[in-house]
Order: structure tokens, then C-alpha cells, then sequence
């Protein structure tokens, strides 16, 4: 018999009032392997790993770490267990050095020089061994989003953890930068280190791990050697149905521009050059992806042309041109020019997440004689009733109108934004981040939403920083890379390897590149301070 | 999800928390020597025990009713009216010069442009703030709390110098001629030959008053106005996403909740002192605070809230009356009923909810 599980659960359970959030999961992850835990948002996934981390405790159930029973009440203790987390919105101090950062919490004693020497020789040594190079005296809000994850996982291999949980570490990495990612994990198990990778791409899994477990629903649908199983596979296992992965569609017909952008610039309040000399078309019937990693100016982009960002330069829709001076909130008159706005963030602008589904159909179309009664009143009745009649056509689940935008989970929340956005009938749709955080069910439902309206003659801007979401759904690929675009590209024609060094701000992508280099051209431009959304 | 079921919210936690208050307050008299239970009949029969009490009782919550429902929509754009003293006192300005200086022909007719004018003066005592807070983000409550200050300064100097009659002491204006007097609950009572509200100055602004809380009702939920209020307040970054400008609204509703608080004037200056005194106000601008936060910002739980300090208010005169509480004591009950009302609300909040999420989780169980 091998040595024993570096974890082993035994029949976890918990519950959020009515909601079983863990229903009795068991799971073995052997030591020096790859474990990957991969389900749709609101599976239970981060529930699980946050009670073994000590965050929450399990309602029922065992925690064994290499075949001890062990209670971990805080995040102290699971750190004292060998147990080491990367979460995915990083938890450092920006305006502190590396060093400072790996020894905030782990200081020695009252005095922080004998600590910042001591973590200083440690970093060295742990550089050596995983391969793992950071400068010591670099300030996090200099580094790169790469860079700082690094840090991240030193801190906890400074803490002696064996063991490693890393919640969706490459949400927010170029594709080189998570290659670089994935070499260090390997790097770290041959070294005899135990991981876990929570994640919700499937490319990723299939990419690195040894053994992937499938949740669902709060449940451990199945656990497989990920040698023996296949993307589709783990799909259905995960949505407990047969999805399509590949986005089914004709080639475009792209006819009349509708949208042309020239010379368009935005300054921020800060100063900042938010975008530089952005110019290009959107044509009726096809579908321009902007591919980049979040925070080079996209939001910006999609800000202006939405009505509430200033910008200068030119923007014409359907040949006539938008008046873009202190247009600060001028969401009402874009709309009248048949522009729609799905946007990035649909928790911060797409809903209100205290006001019913209703309320929400009618959002920004508030002024639509259809929801007025009279000169006066809303006609709260009509806009109920057109609400249900979209979330039968949208299945929105539950289809209840009546119900807080809160209430709803991500998918359907974003389906509440695309049926509202959608059945306006826009010439242009814009938009944002279609399907971050919202499962692979739900998924497949927005992207043939979105080019069945390509196909009705529409054109759309779609933003995405998923790469593998911009090139199975665009007719062409424009990259933005710190305010710019870097070059536009036809999918067929291109690789994610390409793209991914346009989007590092690379465009003789001919030549090799190294890592390195792509890191400091991305830390140079500051790219990844921008908020990251989940 | 919800957390607990509506009617708890609405009805069990102020009621929880006003008998945490009524604890508080007994030990309290009790600590002074006084008999809490004897006090408390006492407060019930001098407020709402005689139609006297109620007339008074009723002739407050009428004060309150106003400045809670303006911190009540203001408090739907997410914006914290504290200047309703200040506004108030500005709407008593309004009503008085409008009172004074013409001759009117009727009450009706004064009422209406006294009306229109106390409403017009608190909403322009409202709009310095909200043009500040739009433009340049000067924060609503720090400058109406400061022009609350200068509303007194203002009003002192005008009742000292300008609007007070010669050779009169006090600083006061001169009473209101008779057709601007307005009619009395009792008054009215007496056309049907009853002597309800005997002799209290409950009048027909407590209509006006419960008008005002239909309005706002329909302002709040029935308005596309009401609909862009509401949607600014629960977040700045959507509003701005549907077209919605942010300037707009807070000017328009801090001019809303201004004319609110300045309605109150034809309450206490015209229906009751017949005249501007210095002071008219008496802290209901304040109390509108804890009114809206009890209430939940919505009119019927603004007019209940409202009811129950006047009922506070009036009780506590009472008790002042007749017992020997000083009147001290009687505000440090009502500041105990704001305080778990409005600032303690998570107090009673929290453990009620953890209550109903329990029993929810074992007839979930079953």
C-alpha cells in the first residue's frame, strides 16, 4: 500500500440555511500529485476548500492530513497542518516590498530586521529549489499579476506548506504567464509538494493535472485520473448534461459599417492615458472580439461607447456621428441610437442587485412610452408581464419576476442583462465579459444568443479576457494591450500563442520570446492593477 | 434569498426594540426613585388615553411626519438629509412672510401659497448642499448639518431686527392676521357639533401630512423619477450605466426632501404659534432621523414612527407635568428609543435573523 492521502475527507457537509452548499464529499488527494477540483460557479468548490482551510466550519464530516485526524478551526491552524493557499484575488499589501509581504503575519518577533534577513536567505534558497525568482526588494504594485501570484505562493511555501491550494489561479494571467504558472506547479511536485487546483476551465485540467474530482451541485459527482477521461467527458459530468464546447456557426456576412471608432483617447481622473488612438470598424452582421488582459483599457472602450465616460476622437454608428463632449452620463441618447450594452460587470452596472427582475427588465429603458402609464407613472404591470414573457424565452431560472436581481445565480442574472439587451433589437450590441462567472450551461445558451443576433444582420463588440470565448465566437480579433490596439487578426489565422504576446504587447510575434520578457513588458505598463473581477 | 420574512422586519424588530428601550427606560426611573409602571400609564393616558392627548400627540407626529418623510427620500438616493431642522426653519421664514405681509382673503387660499412657499423656501435651503454635493462632492451631511447653524443664525437675525414689530422684546413676528389662522381639528369637529382634539392644535396639516405620504408613496414606486431615485441610491455605477445622471438626481431629490422638511412650518408656525418664534422648530428636523430609520423609509411605517414619538412627545409632557421626572429624564427616553430604533437596529437585527434562519434550516431538515 502507497503512503497515506496528504488529505483525505471523509462525508463533508455544509449547509447556508437552506442551501447545502457541501453534501457529504469525500475525497482522497495522494501526496506529490496534481489534484484538480473543477465544477460550475456555486458547485461547492470554494465552500470545500475554505473548510480546509479553516474559514468555515463542516457541518458533518473528517479531516485527515497525511492520514492524521486533524481539526482546523482557523487559517492558523491549517497553516500549522502544512496546508497553503493562493487565493484568487490576491491578499498582499500593495505598497510593501516582496520580502515585507512573505513575512507580514510570520514575523519572528518585535523587531523586523533579524525577520527580513532570515525570509530574505529563505527566498533565495527557495528560488533555487523551485525555480521560483522574485525580486526581494520590489514593490507589489510595481510587479506584474504574474509576479504577484509567485509572491502569493511563496508565502505560503515560507509557511513549510506541503500541501497547496490554488482557488483559479489563472483568472487573471496572459496564456504565457499561466504556461509559466503551470511549469512552476510541476516544478513544485516533483519536489514531493501535494496541489489542488480549483478551477472551472477544462483546458487547464486536462493541461496539468494527475487526477481531477467533479462537482456539482454541492456533491462529488465522480473523481478520474485525468488521463483516462476527455473535456467532454468532464462537461457532462460537470453540468450533468451533454454540452456543445464548440460554438456552432456559419461564416460571417459582414455588410454596411456600423460602428467606426477613430483616434478615440480617455484620460482618467488620475491623469492616466486610459486608451491611445483606438480606431476600427464594427460591420453589420460579424462579430469583433477585443482580446486582452483585464485592465488595458478595455472597460474604457466599452464605457465611452456605452455613454458614460468622456472620451476625445471620433466615434460615428450607422454613419452619424456621437457627441462625445461631457457625455458623463449619456446612456439614454446611445441607447435611441440603437446601441445595447451588456456589460462587464453586471453586479456593479448590468442590475440592480436590490431591485426585483422587473425593475431590472426595464433598466435603462426606463423612458420607453411602453412602461408608462401616463405622463407620470411607470406601468409597473406591463413591465411584469414582458419580464416573465423574456425569462421564458431567456430561461431565466426561476422565472419569476417577482424575485431580487440577488436571488438569481450568475447565469441568469446575465441572462436577465442579454433578454433585456438583446430583444431591444440593437444595431450594435456591445459586449463585456459575457460569461465570467457564469456556468458552462448557461455558457453555451449566451454564445448562440450572441451570433444568432450576428446572424439576424447585427453588429457586436464583444470584450472578453478569455481568450478561448474570443476566438470560438469572433470573425475577427483586435488585441488591446495597455490602451492600444496591437493589431487585429483573423481567427482562423491565428493561435493563442500569437495572441497571447500581442496581448503582453508584443507584435513582432515571430521571434521567440521569454518569459521574462513578456513579464516586464507587461509590469512596465501597469497592466493588472486594474480591478480584476470573479 | 431573504433573510427573514418581510413582516418580521417590518413590524417585529421595531417592536423589539421599542420594548428594549421601555427596559431601559424603566430601570432608569426606577434608579431615580420613581415608579416606571405608574410613569408609563401615566405617558398612555396623557397621549392617547383622551381625545385631548391625541390631539396633541396627533399635532407632533403631524411635525414629524414631514421631516421624516424628507429623510426618507432622501435617504432613497442613498443621500443622509441632516439639515430638515434647518430646512424647516427656513419653510417657517417662507410661511411667515407669506402669512404677513398679504392680506388674504381666506385660509384656503394662504394655506395653499403658504404651502407652496414653505416648501419652496426648505428646498432652497437644501439645494446649497446639493448643488456642493453634486458638483464638487462636498458631503451632504457635513454642509447640512453646517447650514443647519446658519439657518438659525439667519433666522435669529431677521426675528431680531427685520421681522419683529417695534417696540416688542421678544424675537418674534407679529401674529399672523386672522384669515391666515388655520383651522383646528376642532374647529372642524365643531361644524359637526363634537368637541373632538378639545382646545389642542392638531389641524389640516396633519391632512396635508397624510396627503404627502400617499404622494411620496407613488413619488417612490409609481414614478420614473422615483424609479431613477431609487436606482442611484442602490448603486451610483449602474445609474450612470443606464443613463441615469447622478447630478440630476441628487439635486432632485434633495430639493424633494427640502420642500418636505420645509412643509413642516405650516404645522408648527401657522397652525399652531399663529406667528414665527425664534426656535419654531424644537429639534423635529432631528427626530425626522430617527422617524425615517424606524420607518423603515416608507411612508405608512414614516407615519407609524411618526405617531409613536408623538406619542413620546407628549407622554413625556406629562410626565413632566405631573410627576416629579425632570424634563431631562423624559429626553433620555426618547433618545433611548432612537438609539435602538435607528442606531442599535443590528442589536435586535442579528439574532433574529440567526432565529429565523434556524427554524427555517430544521423544517428544511424535515
Amino acid at each position: 500500500m502507497s503512503a497515506a492521502p496528504a488529505i483525505e475527507l471523509k462525508g463533508i457537509s455544509k449547509a447556508f440555511g437552506p442551501v447545502q452548499a457541501n453534501k457529504d464529499i469525500s475525497i482522497r488527494v495522494m501526496p506529490g500529485t496534481i489534484h484538480g477540483i473543477i465544477g460550475e460557479n456555486g458547485a461547492g468548490k470554494s465552500t470545500l476548500m475554505s473548510i480546509l482551510y479553516g474559514f468555515y466550519k463542516a457541518d458533518a464530516g473528517e479531516i485527515f492530513i497525511n492520514g492524521q485526524k486533524t481539526e482546523i478551526p482557523d487559517s492558523q491552524a491549517a497553516i500549522a497542518s502544512g496546508i497553503g493557499m493562493v487565493f484568487q484575488h490576491f491578499k498582499l499589501v500593495e505598497n510593501f516590498t516582496v520580502l515585507e509581504n512573505i513575512i507580514l503575519g510570520a514575523e519572528d518577533g518585535a523587531l523586523l530586521r533579524p525577520s527580513l534577513a532570515k525570509a530574505r536567505d529563505e527566498l533565495k534558497s527557495l528560488a533555487e529549489e523551485y525555480g521560483l525568482n522574485v525580486d526581494p526588494d520590489a514593490v507589489i504594485e510595481d510587479i506584474g499579476v504574474g509576479m504577484q501570484q509567485r509572491v502569493e505562493i511563496l508565502k505560503a511555501l515560507y509557511r513549510q506548506a506541503d500541501i497547496l491550494i490554488l482557488d483559479e489561479p489563472t483568472g487573471v494571467l496572459t496564456p504565457a504567464e499561466a504556461d509559466q504558472l503551470f511549469r512552476i506547479l510541476e516544478r513544485l511536485k516533483t519536489e514531493g509538494k501535494t496541489i489542488v487546483l480549483i478551477t472551472h476551465k477544462l483546458r487547464e485540467i486536462m493541461d496539468i493535472t494527475d487526477t481531477v474530482s467533479v462537482m456539482r451541485r454541492g456533491e462529488m459527482t465522480a473523481t478520474v485520473k485525468t488521463a483516462d477521461t476527455s473535456p467532454p467527458e468532464l462537461a457532462e459530468l460537470m453540468v450533468g448534461r451533454k454540452v456543445l464546447l464548440r460554438v456552432e456557426k456559419v461564416p460571417a456576412k459582414p455588410g454596411e459599417k456600423v460602428l467606426e471608432v477613430r483616434n478615440l483617447n480617455v484620460t482618467d481622473d488620475k491623469g492616466v492615458h486610459r486608451l491611445k488612438n483606438v480606431s476600427f470598424d464594427v460591420r453589420a452582421g460579424e462579430i469583433l472580439g477585443i482580446a486582452g488582459v483585464a485592465g488595458n483599457g478595455q472597460s474604457e472602450l466599452l464605457e465611452v461607447l456605452g455613454g458614460y465616460e468622456e472620451a476625445t476622437g471620433t466615434i460615428r454608428v450607422n454613419g452619424q456621428e456621437i457627441d462625445l463632449s461631457g457625455a458623463h452620463s449619456d446612456g439614454q441618447s446611445r441607447r435611441a441610437r440603437g446601441i445595447a450594452h451588456v456589460p462587464e460587470d453586471r453586479q456593479r452596472e448590468g442590475l440592480i442587485m436590490d431591485f426585483f427582475a422587473w425593475e431590472n427588465t426595464a433598466f435603462g429603458y426606463h423612458h420607453d412610452p411602453a412602461y408608462q402609464q401616463s405622463r407620470l407613472l411607470m406601468d409597473n404591470n406591463a413591465i411584469r408581464e414582458e419580464t416573465a414573457a423574456k425569462m421564458e424565452r431567456f430561461d431565466v431560472r426561476p422565472p419569476n419576476p417577482q424575485l431580487m436581481a440577488k436571488s438569481f445565480s450568475g447565469g441568469n442574472q446575465q441572462k436577465i442583462v442579454l433578454a433585456r439587451e438583446i430583444e431591444r433589437n440593437p444595431d450594435l450590441l456591445l459586449v463585456g465579459q459575457p460569461t465570467r462567472g457564469v456556468d458552462i450551461g448557461a455558457i453555451e445558451f449566451i454564445h448562440q444568443q450572441i451570433v444568432a443576433l450576428r446572424d439576424q444582420g447585427k453588429a457586436i463588440l464583444l470584450v472578453s479576457v478569455e481568450l478561448d470565448e474570443i476566438v470560438s465566437l469572433s470573425d475577427r480579433i483586435a488585441v488591446m494591450f495597455d490602451g492600444q490596439i496591437m493589431g487585429e487578426r483573423l481567427p482562423e489565422e491565428t493561435n493563442a500563442q500569437e495572441l497571447g504576446l500581442l496581448m503582453a504587447g508584443i507584435t513582432d510575434t515571430d521571434r521567440p520570446h521569454s518569459v521574462a520578457e513578456i513579464e516586464e513588458n507587461l509590469a512596465n505598463a501597469g497592466v493588472g492593477r486594474a480591478e480584476v473581477g470573479d | 434569498m431573504q433573510k427573514m420574512p418581510a413582516w418580521a422586519d417590518v413590524v417585529l424588530i421595531p417592536l423589539i426594540s421599542v420594548l428594549l428601550a421601555s427596559i431601559i427606560s424603566a430601570i432608569v426611573i426606577l434608579a431615580i426613585g420613581e415608579n416606571p409602571w405608574a410613569a408609563l400609564k401615566l405617558m398612555v393616558s396623557g397621549a392617547v388615553g383622551s381625545s385631548y392627548g391625541w390631539g396633541y400627540t396627533l399635532y407632533y407626529a403631524t411635525n414629524f411626519i414631514f421631516t421624516g418623510l424628507a429623510v426618507a427620500v432622501a435617504f432613497h438616493a442613498r443621500l443622509f438629509n441632516i439639515g430638515g431642522e434647518g430646512q424647516a426653519m427656513l419653510g417657517g421664514l417662507g410661511v411667515a412672510l407669506i402669512c404677513l405681509y398679504i392680506p388674504w382673503p381666506h385660509w384656503t387660499l394662504a394655506l395653499l401659497f403658504a404651502t407652496a412657499s414653505s416648501a419652496l423656501f426648505g428646498a432652497l435651503w437644501a439645494a446649497i448642499p446639493a448643488y456642493l454635493q453634486a458638483t464638487r462632492g462636498s458631503h451632504i451631511v457635513i454642509t447640512t448639518i453646517m447650514f443647519n447653524f446658519i439657518a438659525s443664525g439667519l433666522l435669529n437675525y431677521l426675528l431680531g431686527n427685520q421681522l419683529k414689530p417695534s417696540g416688542q422684546m421678544e424675537p418674534a413676528t407679529a401674529s399672523f392676521p386672522e384669515p391666515a389662522h388655520l383651522p383646528t381639528l376642532n374647529d372642524i369637529a365643531g361644524l359637526f357639533g363634537s368637541d373632538l382634539f378639545r382646545s389642542t392644535p392638531v389641524n389640516v396639516t396633519l391632512l396635508i401630512g397624510l396627503v404627502a405620504c400617499v404622494l411620496v408613496w407613488f413619488l417612490i414606486w409609481r414614478t420614473r423619477l422615483g424609479y431613477e431615485i431609487r436606482a442611484y441610491g442602490h448603486s451610483e455605477s449602474a445609474a450612470r450605466y443606464a443613463g441615469i445622471s447622478p447630478n440630476r438626481i441628487i439635486m432632485i431629490t434633495l430639493l424633494i426632501s427640502g420642500g418636505l422638511a420645509g412643509m413642516m412650518a405650516i404645522n408648527n408656525v401657522m397652525g399652531e404659534a399663529e406667528r414665527l418664534v425664534l426656535n419654531a422648530v424644537e429639534g423635529a428636523g432631528f427626530i425626522g432621523i430617527a422617524v425615517a430609520l424606524m420607518g423603515r423609509n416608507h411612508p405608512v411605517g414614516v407615519l407609524m414612527a411618526a405617531i409613536l414619538f408623538g406619542f413620546l412627545y407628549q407622554g413625556g409632557a406629562e410626565l413632566a407635568l405631573w410627576t416629579s421626572i425632570p424634563r431631562e429624564l423624559i429626553i433620555v427616553i426618547q433618545a433611548l428609543v432612537i438609539m435602538f430604533t435607528g442606531a442599535l437596529d443590528n442589536l435586535v437585527r442579528w439574532p433574529l435573523e440567526r432565529v429565523f434562519a434556524a427554524t427555517r434550516s430544521t423544517r428544511g431538515a424535515e
